[in-house]
């Protein structure tokens, strides 16, 4: 054990840093999609761990086949509008229950995907010979370029749910019985919501392929845990700074910041020479925690009560 | 006007759980009517007021609403014509939203909803205007969440959310079920007043007989899915929580089964 410590170096740490936050602000971008679904619909979907390999693998491929990462990233959001749109068919017009119409498509997605990559499991691209939006060989640059990405999509984000039809979306996802009663196609807005959801996930997608210099068929996978986590502590952060008080667009930016924290954590805790292979079961057991967390200081009160109450019969009797 | 001929709804059909909850059912209310319902437990009370807004779809029978056959409509598309207030004060509402925000929405009610902003500064003023009449002390707070009031305040924001966008019917289910008497009283005199004011045509189910005698200028008693007796004007004005009970006895060959109503 004092080995494993005395062989820490700060500098190790430090130097993976700028890496650790690049990352954290992809995955911001893929938070703030999850945030559509999760927290303003309230709908739990799983589409976007397809579509997040979705959207990697439309925009390297277009990359290699000589179209501009721009227009790339714009065609990886509309596969992932179209991923997100089956989703909402499937759920509104089959009648499917949330969860499985996610399963279903990001299932199906697995093999659109590999259909995207040419049948490989896997495609690479160079940043040598490509003119790459983002590439982890300068950290820096990503950062930036992020930066600017995600405060765009929080503009966006911001201006689109200030609109009558994104509030007809949150009235949706807040409660359906009331949107109904006021005139609201409340089909149409999950379907809306879905497809919006999963275009930005998808867009995080092909940032990530384009950083990590590959497109993967599976690197989705876990994704909507990741998601989750950065909207989490965001939200989180957010409530503990803020009360309740926090403007929309501050909640965003804070989960944005969410996706960045979980790297950081996920940095420091395997600089702690934790095993890279237990990384999805730490991830998994932390989103379980917070997740938890409301749930359980819900269910304490009563019991606190019913224990006041216990104690009084005691004394009376 | 509202013209229901024929209606007929049974739960669980096959089943031995099997319950028609609306049987052959026919009324109509005229325009200006607001009338009462009151009725037993499973009386078919609720569920007549869910075929009319939509929330159920009826096996059989039509409904017209100001000309238009709406049975078929999905509940979103006949929400324009129809106000709503559930007895549940948490139904009406967005929780999550602010009080603007809900009143935005359904000021937009039965209007296409687009890019444009979701609520303008005249609107703003507006609502503080309306919110102002309501005497609850909402209008300064306009930018706080729903969720954070009371029972009787979501009701009356609900009620004045029904009746934003002049519907062709308010429907009232039981609204003041779930509040406290004192408030209740007050969300009653709020509906009478907003009801008289624009001058609409209102349904309000209720449990508490003495309401149903009090407010309103027509009452109907329904039993086992039927409407047993209709009376409106001068014969309603005169009637009292004794002979109502009575009534019911003599037509339906039951005691009156409603714990609520009785103890209320």
């Amino acid at each position: 054990m004092l080995t494993i410590f005395s062989s820490l170096r700060l500098s190790a740490l430090g130097s993976a840093l700028p890496g650790n936050v690049s990352q954290g602000l992809i995955w911001g971008v893929m938070a703030l999609g999850v945030f559509i679904t999760f927290k303003l619909l309230n709908f739990a979907d799983l589409t976007v761990d397809g579509s997040m390999a979705t959207g990697g693998c439309t925009t390297v491929m277009l990359i290699l086949a000589g179209v501009n990462p721009c227009w790339a990233m714009l065609a990886a959001f509309g596969a992932g509008v179209a991923a997100g749109f089956a989703t909402g068919l499937l759920n509104t017009k089959l009648g499917i229950p949330d969860i499985l119409s996610g399963i279903l498509v990001q299932l199906s997605l697995y093999s659109v995907n590999l259909r995207i990559l040419g049948g490989k499991a896997n495609q690479a691209i160079s940043v040598d010979r490509y003119a790459l939006f983002i590439s982890s060989r300068s950290t820096g640059r990503v950062i930036g370029l992020c930066l600017i990405f995600t405060a765009a999509l929080i503009a966006l984000m911001y201006w689109y749910f200030g609109t009558e039809q994104g509030c007809a979306i949150r009235a949706t996802g807040c409660n359906e019985k009331m949107a109904r009663a006021q005139g609201i196609h409340t089909e149409k807005m999950k379907v809306l919501a879905l497809a919006l959801s999963n275009g930005i996930v998808a867009l995080a997608g092909g940032l990530l392929a384009q950083y990590q210099g590959f497109a993967d068929v599976s690197m989705g996978r876990g994704s909507i845990v990741i998601g989750l986590a950065a909207v989490i502590i965001g939200e989180v952060l957010c409530k503990s700074l803020f009360r309740r008080t926090a403007r929309f667009y501050v909640r965003m930016a804070f989960i944005a910041l969410g996706g960045i924290i979980y790297y950081i954590v996920i940095g420091i805790v395997l600089w702690l020479r934790m095993p890279t292979n237990d990384m999805k079961l730490f991830s998994a057991a932390i989103v379980a925690l917070f997740l938890a967390v409301p749930y359980l200081k819900q269910k304490r009160r009563p019991h606190i009560r019913k224990a006041a109450r216990e104690t009084e019969a005691n004394r009376d009797a | 006007m509202l013209e229901i001929r024929h209606l007929s709804k049974t739960f669980a059909a096959g089943t031995v759980n099997e319950k028609a909850v609306i049987r052959d059912l026919s009324i109509t209310f005229a325009d200006g009517d607001y009338v009462t319902v009151i009725g037993g437990n499973g009386a078919g009370k609720s569920t007549l007021l869910n075929l009319i807004s939509g929330a159920l779809d009826p096996d059989d029978g039509t409904i017209f609403l100001d000309g238009k056959d709406i049975t078929h409509l999905a509940e979103f598309e006949r929400a324009p014509l129809l106000g709503r207030v559930f007895q549940d004060p948490t139904m009406g509402t967005a929780a999550d939203m602010l009080i603007e925000e809900n009143l935005a929405l359904a000021y937009r009610r039965g209007k296409k909803r687009g890019l444009r902003w979701g609520i303008t500064k005249l609107e703003r003023a507006d609502f503080r205007e309306m919110l102002r009449i309501l005497d609850l002390g909402l209008e300064d707070r306009l930018d706080t969440k729903v969720g954070l009031l009371s029972g009787g305040q979501r009701q009356a924001l609900t009620l004045l959310m029904a009746t934003l966008q002049q519907p062709k019917l308010l429907l009232l289910d039981e609204h003041t079920a779930a509040l406290d008497p004192k408030t209740a009283i007050k969300v009653l005199a709020l509906s009478d007043q907003i009801i008289q004011e624009n001058s609409l045509t209102a349904v309000m189910v209720t449990h508490n007989m003495k309401d149903a005698i009090a407010h309103g200028n027509r009452i109907i008693m329904m039993n086992e899915g039927q409407v047993i007796l209709d009376l409106a004007g001068e014969e309603k004005g005169r009637l009292t929580v004794e002979q109502l009970l009575q009534k019911f006895s003599d037509l339906s060959g039951e005691v009156f089964a409603n714990d609520a109503a009785l103890l209320a």
